[in-house]
């Protein structure tokens, strides 16, 4: 039996004449719709003396349009049970949320008045500052978010758009006004910048011909992406500890600054970050720092490849008499990694587990629109769920000691570490 | 109910072994994929003083090694299937998952075979995992509102077992052997204590012949012990305040709620909808992300007003009376008692007035489209169909939508009366110390 996931995505794709792209693929698992509205508006593009900016656009984007008042866009939603997430990244801001099918012209109708004509009103500008104040306080008192910041500032620099907060500053988001919201979106929010996936029980052409009439009598020039600064060099070994009383764990976050998506040496990192840190419970380090010595719940690692130069981030949580311990193992696997590479069957099961879990990736609407959106934003192919698993049997041993060799060096980690000190 | 009924969950297959194994089987044809769910009906109800946790660390050891697959051939097992794996604990079950391509069926069956009839149980390999449980733990309390959460639970209850957390207490983790463990695998970890569900790109008969052969020599064994310990009614509101260093308020409202079975669960779980926006029913899932909530009571009335920065409401299905839970997150410059009056007033204008008709039918809509969005997967049809099995019995998933369906406005009414009294309900707060960093 030949299911449709096994003979691979069959999206629809469309360019406007606006420039926007519009994609759609048929599932037919749940009466469901997923849509996902990518549009390139995130941290990076905001101005330097405006941090926090693209995050309080995101939460005031949605409170009031043109044609829907705050409280009619509440009301449409909520009774058909939709909760749309606007989530705001370094390179984009993505609305999305799933509706059932018979809704799906509907909602569409919406999300795209949402992200075309927002009206930002002053009394939700001023709410939702507030809350984006109490959510950055929260994020202070925690001890994870704090290693991760801290490390991302260490590996980039403050002023590097990968290296501050995405939220901003309780100074920075003060200062915000309605204004600066309403010339973020005229600046950023254009056609040629949104790539729109539906996924779900919807035929593509009734999805593309709902989408194009949604979309009609939008322009604009296309918008300029600013170039994203190589990250500075990594010399030397660098800690820092963020002392937060009263806790009972302390966050470890530990890496380096690693490739851009489109380096040709990206599926040789994926792999590697899949034996370092993922396979089974977290790789290596999960062998080492959980099973073999029990000092943590978790220690993995992940690989953020983006537009420009991301990071491997080593993460795990222990409790504060284990720091120096867990490091120790850190550094261990890292340089042995590093030194001598994976072996020959760690890359064999690695490249079966990672070629073997593409059909589960690609299992739901909201997995494939992420999946089509990646496709979207790096250009990499209508076709690529189908290339993908031939691109990961392809890599080979000395692909991946070749990165280890590069990347794996603990003397030139950055190393972030949130909790009590005694 | 038109076209969005998950009518094709009606179309599940339930047989029982002769060694007393429940099997559940769903065809799903959409990928080549199975999942496999073991369930147990065991979880940190049936953990008696002392051994607080036991049900939640036997569900770690039973990863670590069995007769026939040693500890350092459990890794990989599933991976290379591309499948992934996990497990958790509750207060009434324990399950073990695993969902990957369709050809790794029969060693999926043989991993749950082992685990249910031949677990090691190594010394080391139990202190090994001690101190990543108490990591576990610790990592938990570093997060203000499941302090809180937990500090809340011990209070409202006063004599059943759902007082304490599933992850147990720390010196019933300090102290417990690897005896205690074992002892507690060997009483619940048998086929008549347990469910099988497979869903996926399979053929039904095929299924059963394939569980037959893995799992239907396993013997039987006798009924475990059932936990008989009702909850007193509550006859006076409760507090609880936690200080600890902290930059953020939290407030917990907490009031005994129907189990699964009572006939108020449905009206109650409309009114959390009604109050805080419908998650839906799956454990699994349903509660990742906010719900659809902007026109709910508590969203209007709270956040939008900007007295919280968020309100969330937790009803879940359990086998017994457990907890309705509203948990708030108070602005930053808002103090507790000023966010708890306003709360408080808004939940007494819904019990003296009662909720509308438009709010019940968009509760109902709500939950409608939640029970759709929530069996998006393999992974998800097969959790739900084995929860309420080992929840409530065979019967009850068929008729979530027609029980929803069928909620009156008075039904609703009913419940918030009598449920949301002050003298059941259990008041948590969390005050955050200021000054909470230090220079190092």
């Amino acid at each position: 039996m030949t299911t449709a996931a096994a003979r691979g995505l069959s999206p629809v794709r469309t360019v406007l004449d606006s420039g926007a792209v519009v994609i759609v693929q048929e599932t037919l698992t749940t009466p469901a719709v997923t849509i996902n509205a990518t549009v390139r508006a995130g941290s990076v593009h905001e101005p330097a003396d405006r941090p926090g900016l693209a995050y309080l656009s995101g939460r005031v984007l949605d409170r009031g349009t043109e044609h829907r008042s705050a409280e009619v866009l509440a009301e449409e939603l909520d009774d058909r049970g939709v909760s749309l997430r606007v989530a705001t990244s370094r390179h984009a801001t993505v609305v999305s949320c799933t509706c059932l099918s018979e809704d799906f012209d509907h909602v569409l109708a919406i999300v795209l008045d949402i992200l075309r004509h927002p009206v930002f009103p002053e009394h939700e500008v001023s709410k939702r500052q507030v809350e984006c104040l109490s959510a950055i306080r929260q994020d202070e008192d925690s001890p994870s978010v704090r290693a991760v910041e801290t490390l991302f500032e260490m590996l980039y620099g403050a002023a590097h758009p990968y290296g501050r907060r995405a939220k901003g500053t309780v100074e920075s988001v003060q200062r915000l006004t309605r204004g600066d919201l309403a010339a973020f979106h005229a600046a950023r929010f254009r056609p040629a910048a949104l790539s729109l996936a539906i996924v779900g029980h919807v035929a593509p052409d009734a999805g593309l011909r709902r989408a194009a009439v949604e979309l009609d009598g939008w322009s604009g020039a296309p918008v300029e992406d600013p170039a994203i600064p190589p990250p500075p060099p990594a010399l030397e070994r660098r800690q820092r500890v963020i002392d937060l009383p009263g806790k009972s764990q302390s966050e470890i976050a530990y890496g380096f600054t690693a490739i851009r998506r489109l380096d040709p040496r990206y599926d040789a990192y994926f792999v590697l970050n899949n034996i370092l840190g993922q396979f089974g419970l977290g790789g290596r380090l999960a062998d080492n720092i959980r099973e073999r010595q029990g000092m943590a719940y978790y220690a993995f690692s992940s690989l953020d490849p983006s537009v420009g130069v991301g990071p491997l981030i080593v993460r795990a949580g222990v409790d504060p008499d284990n720091v120096e311990r867990t490091l120790e193992a850190i550094d261990q696997e890292v340089r042995a990694l590093g030194t001598e590479g994976p072996t020959a069957e760690e890359l064999a099961q690695t490249r079966q587990f990672l070629v073997g879990s593409i059909p589960r990736t690609l299992e739901t609407n909201a997995g494939i629109a992420s999946f089509l959106q990646s496709e979207e934003q790096f250009g990499l192919g209508l076709d690529y769920d189908r290339r993908l698993a031939d691109d990961i049997r392809a890599v080979t041993l000395e692909q991946v000691r070749a990165a280890a060799a590069e990347l794996l060096h603990p003397e030139r980690a950055a190393v972030a570490v949130a909790g009590p000190c005694q | 109910m038109g076209s969005a009924e998950p009518s094709t969950l009606s179309a599940t297959r339930r047989e029982q072994l002769p060694n007393g194994l429940t099997v559940l089987v769903h065809e799903v044809h959409t990928a080549p994929l199975v999942s496999v769910w073991c369930w147990y009906r065991v979880g940190s109800r049936d953990e008696g003083p002392g051994r607080t946790g036991a049900s939640h660390w036997v569900e770690h050891m039973n990863f670590k090694g069995t007769r026939n697959i040693p500890r350092d051939q459990m890794k990989g097992l599933v991976e290379r299937f591309g499948g992934m794996w996990n497990g958790y604990t509750w207060v009434d079950q324990t399950t073990y998952l695993e969902t990957a391509g369709r050809d790794a069926l029969d060693q999926l069956l043989f991993i749950e075979a082992e685990r249910m009839a031949n677990g090691l149980y190594e010394p080391e390999e139990c202190e090994s995992e001690r101190t990543v449980i108490i990591s576990e733990l610790q990592g938990g309390e570093n997060d203000p509102d499941q302090l809180l959460d937990q500090e809340v639970t011990a209070m409202a209850f006063r004599a059943h077992p759902y007082r304490h957390p599933t992850i147990g207490w720390l010196p019933d983790l300090r102290s417990m052997t690897r005896d205690d463990l074992y002892g507690h695998y060997r009483r619940y970890y048998i086929p008549n204590n347990a469910t099988l569900v497979v869903a996926g790109d399979v053929d039904t008969d095929d299924v059963l012949r394939r569980v037959e052969r893995t799992l239907g020599a396993i013997p039987s064994a006798p009924e475990p012990p059932r936990v008989s310990i009702v909850e007193p009614p509550q006859i006076g509101e409760r507090r609880v305040v936690v200080e600890r260093p902290g930059t953020t308020a939290y407030l917990k409202l907490a009031w005994h709620a129907p189990a699964a079975m009572d006939q108020d669960f449905f009206p109650m779980l409309v009114l959390d909808a009604v109050l805080t926006g419908a998650k839906g029913m799956n454990l699994w899932s349903s509660f990742r992300g906010a719900p659809p909530q902007r026109k709910a009571r508590l969203y209007t009335r709270l956040v939008d007003q900007s007295l919280a920065s968020s309100v969330s409401g937790v009803l879940v299905p359990t086998a017994q009376p457990f907890l309705y839970t509203v948990s708030l997150t108070a602005m930053q410059g808002v103090t507790l008692s000023t966010l708890e009056a306003a709360a408080v007033d808004e939940l007494d204008r819904v019990r003296e007035v009662g909720v509308t008709d438009e709010e019940v039918g968009r509760a109902r809509r709500q939950l409608r489209a939640r029970f759709v969005f929530e069996t998006d997967s393999v992974t998800n049809i097969a959790h739900q169909l084995g929860y309420f099995e080992t929840v409530t019995g065979p019967g009850f998933f068929d008729e979530l939508q027609s029980r929803v369906a069928r909620v009156t406005v008075a039904d609703v009414a009913d419940v918030a009366r009598l449920r949301l009294l002050p003298a059941n309900r259990t008041v948590g707060w969390f005050l955050p110390l200021q000054k909470m960093e230090r220079q190092p």
